[in-house]
């Protein structure tokens, strides 16, 4: 079945009912994405689709056929998302960060506070306590941080 | 030999003859394909032959542990006492929930095994694995992975699955990968010990403790685990941070049929501080007194002694804290403006022991290396990075002892092939107890160098690895047989207010600002120590929240995200952090531990605030229901 993975088109075969979760775990070894409950509760799956932020565990891989899927692998290190979880200590032990960041990367550009908190609702993060990735979503949305220095 | 070594061998890794709760492991099967192996666990029967069952810890035929403090004559002090206000407050299970689960890869290798895992202390799984299979020390081999999430729920869990997927790995020759699902980790993992404490204490008119009597009950679960060092935190600060000359803390940890409970961020003292935190807001009520001038009454300073009769050194900050946390909040005007009113305000004043209890520290003799490299050092340790930094403060502290770049100093992966043991990462002391071996390894190194580039002093002398074992501050005493002398190296002090709003409709406590002010002696890198104190708020704030296990038949009902509750974006208020730095001599650079005390504080700053909506709660988590039933029955005064 074909369909944009990351901004290249792919074809992939696999079952039908699979689990969107599974097919980029298992069969394009893409293992940013991670399982945290496994019924769409936790956000650690999310995963862009058609640039809407989804829960890759509770979509079927039928559902997908001529979509548009961005994983954490698609922003390729660089995205500001990513420097600003850096630096502003945004990710702790990392489970929940993949799909915190695309479901910040899918909020409308200039979002509020209070936007941001109803935006990230359905991503739990429970090393946190949100603060810091608020910190962090804002920064990046202000072209804050800069970027580090390599070496 | 068939068992899980911790304190105790009682742990069986397979039941044998007996099993003590529902989700006990009793046979294993393993198969390449998923579907096939959900096809063969149908084809297996077992028969049970049922007994009865206990699951309330007051009837419970079996005592884990019992501990008691004693210092001065607590009839004595209750003979002083102008009032006595007595008390009993319940705090239930919590979940850790680390957002991934539970899981390990075996793998026959050397003659022995392999095993990698998301675990906290490679050591413990190490140990429990050489006694499991019988194996010398060098056949057994474990890896932490990249770990999403431990808050002590990786502590000891892990030796349990790695038992099993090593005896697969063993028995078939192949590697085997055992992953618990969310229902699967929620069922059978183990999770805070839930307790009741009663408080019975003698004041005078002017606010003055003369007495503090208090009886701690935990559940243990169906075996040990570690319950009686979480027992030990826990009666250690039963009191909180007061000082009282007449003390009398009784603590039992008992067996239940329900799974072990065992370590969680806190370690026993999130119960205990709830209870005399609240406790001590129902003292002031009694009194009709203002919380914060009974608190700055009674807390300690500098020169008082604890219940185990430990001397309080200059890094004592209870009184700063407390004040700076209401100044901050406007704690006082609010309290008065708001009675009467949908919103409350509440707080709560604790403390923390870095480190392990006692002679912990003493008997763990960690031991840390590091290893000179061309372009600096290389940390050896088995500290694990589970998202509080580990190597990034280990990193910080080398280099600046080195007087190197940050850049320079790598960490070697946590491997018990490679590295020694730094003891658990557990217990407050990655920081204070492992870096300061670390420091004391730096500073070796920096001499031997003197003005040699590390490169021409690898040259001309060949490797040079440096490795200390713990040497604690000296004079520091404990007996284990009379709980009396130095609990911890040192204590952090903490003090929250919590602000809250009841939804007059539906019952719900929503926390809308929490002001936190905590010293840790000192910040080794301030947005990660900050992330801590901010993610153990939030999970403090579940703890007086939201997060209920609902046990039907020794069986949590509830082990779902669906339905067991961890806070959202939506239910976590602003939290404004505030740390103060106050050196602990003996700490690198001063610092203390800073993991587990964020989350002493949030549960009784939470239900004193609900208290300031005259709404008695003396029961945690505190949902709509028990909020509802609080307030239909009689307020507070």
């Amino acid at each position: 079945m074909r369909f944009t993975l990351n901004g290249k088109s792919r074809n992939v075969e696999a079952p039908p009912m699979k689990r969107l979760l599974d097919v980029l775990r298992e069969d394009c070894g893409l293992t940013g994405t991670k399982e945290g409950c496994g019924e769409g509760e936790c956000g650690a799956c999310t995963v862009l689709l058609d640039g809407l932020a989804v829960n890759s565990c509770l979509v079927p891989f039928a559902q997908i056929r001529g979509s548009s899927v961005t994983t954490i692998e698609g922003l390729r290190g660089d995205h500001p998302l990513q420097h600003a979880f850096l630096v502003e200590g945004g990710a702790q032990c990392g489970i929940c960060t993949p799909g915190m960041i695309l479901a910040a990367a899918a909020l409308p550009r200039g979002a509020t506070r209070a936007e941001i908190r109803a935006g990230l609702a359905g991503n739990i993060c429970r090393c946190t306590g949100y603060t810091a990735i608020y910190r962090a979503v804002e920064s990046a949305a202000a072209g804050r941080p800069r970027r580090r220095r390599r070496n | 030999r068939n068992t899980i070594a911790l304190i105790e061998l009682d742990q069986p890794c397979l039941a044998e003859r007996e099993i003590r709760h529902f989700a006990e492991p009793i046979l294993l099967l393993a198969h390449e394909d998923r579907e096939r192996l959900l096809d063969a666990e149908r084809g297996v029967t077992i028969e049970y032959r049922p007994s009865e069952p206990v699951y309330d810890p007051e009837r419970s035929p079996q005592c884990f542990k019992e501990i008691v403090i004693e210092k001065g004559e607590i009839a004595r002090g209750f003979a002083e006492a102008d009032r006595i206000v007595e008390g009993e407050y319940r705090a239930g299970h919590q979940e850790q929930l680390y957002i991934e689960p539970n899981g390990v890869i075996a793998l026959p290798e050397n003659g022995g095994v392999t095993v990698y895992g998301s675990l906290q202390c490679p050591y413990y799984v190490h140990r429990a694995l050489r006694v499991l299979l019988g194996l010398p020390e060098d056949r057994v081999r474990v890896v932490q992975t990249e770990t999403g999430g431990g808050f002590g729920g990786k502590e000891e869990y892990p030796s349990m699955i790695a038992g099993h997927a090593a005896i697969l790995a063993l028995k078939s020759g192949r590697p085997v990968k055992l992953v618990y699902d969310r229902l699967e980790d929620m069922v059978a993992t183990t999770k805070r010990h839930p307790a009741v404490i009663r408080h019975r204490t003698g004041v005078k008119r002017d606010g003055r403790l003369t007495a503090i009597e208090i009886d701690v009950l935990m559940d243990g679960g169906a075996y040990m685990t570690l319950s009686p060092v979480v027992l030990s935190r826990g009666v250690i600060h039963a009191t909180g941070p007061y000082r009282c000359d007449h003390v009398r803390v009784h603590g039992r940890v008992v067996m239940t049929n329900t799974p072990p409970n065992g370590a969680f961020r806190g370690f026993g003292a999130p119960q205990t501080q709830f209870a005399a935190e609240v406790h001590m807001e129902r003292i002031a009520e009694a009194l009709g007194m203002d919380p914060v001038r009974l608190r700055e009454t009674n807390a300690f300073r500098p020169g008082d002694t604890t219940a185990t009769g430990q001397v309080l050194g200059n890094d004592c900050s209870a009184v700063k804290v407390l004040r700076d946390a209401v100044k901050r909040s406007g704690f006082r005007q609010k309290h008065r403006a708001w009675r009467g009113t949908n919103r409350g305000i509440g707080l709560s004043l604790f403390f923390h022991g870095s480190g392990f209890t006692g002679g912990g520290e003493v008997k763990l003799a960690s031991k840390a290396s590091l290893e000179l490299t061309e372009r600096g050092a290389r940390i050896l340790v088995a500290s694990t990075e589970i998202g509080q930094g580990t190597r990034t403060m280990h990193a910080q502290i080398v280099a600046d002892t080195l007087g190197i770049p940050y850049e320079n100093v790598e960490v070697e992966a946590v491997d018990t092939a490679r590295v020694p043991d730094s003891g658990p990462t557990v217990a407050s002391r990655t920081c204070m107890v492992v870096g300061k071996i670390l420091e004391r390894c730096a500073r070796e190194i920096r001499e031997k160098l003197g003005k040699t580039t590390p490169r021409d002093y690898l040259a001309k002398n060949g490797s040079l690895v440096v490795t200390k074992e713990y040497a604690g501050p000296d004079g520091l005493y404990w007996d284990d047989d009379t709980y009396r002398g130095d609990a911890y190296g040192a204590f952090g002090w903490g003090c929250d207010v919590v602000e809250v709003e009841k939804d007059p409709i539906t019952f719900e406590i929503r926390p809308t600002r929490v002001t936190t002010v905590q010293d840790i002696g000192r910040a080794i890198h301030p947005i990660l120590a900050s992330g801590q104190i901010e993610g153990g708020t939030a999970q403090g704030i579940g703890y007086a929240l939201l997060e209920e296990v609902s046990l039907r038949d020794g069986r949590m009902a509830n082990a779902q995200l669906t339905n067991y509750i961890v806070p959202t974006t939506l239910d976590t208020p602003a939290i404004d952090v505030t740390i103060l730095e106050n050196p602990y001599e003996y700490g690198p650079f001063g610092a203390k531990g800073v993991g587990e005390m964020p989350i002493d504080g949030p549960a009784p700053a939470v239900v004193n605030a609900i208290r300031n909506l005259g709404i008695d709660i003396r029961e945690i988590p505190a949902t709509p229901e028990r909020i509802l039933k609080a307030s239909s029955s009689k307020s507070v005064a």
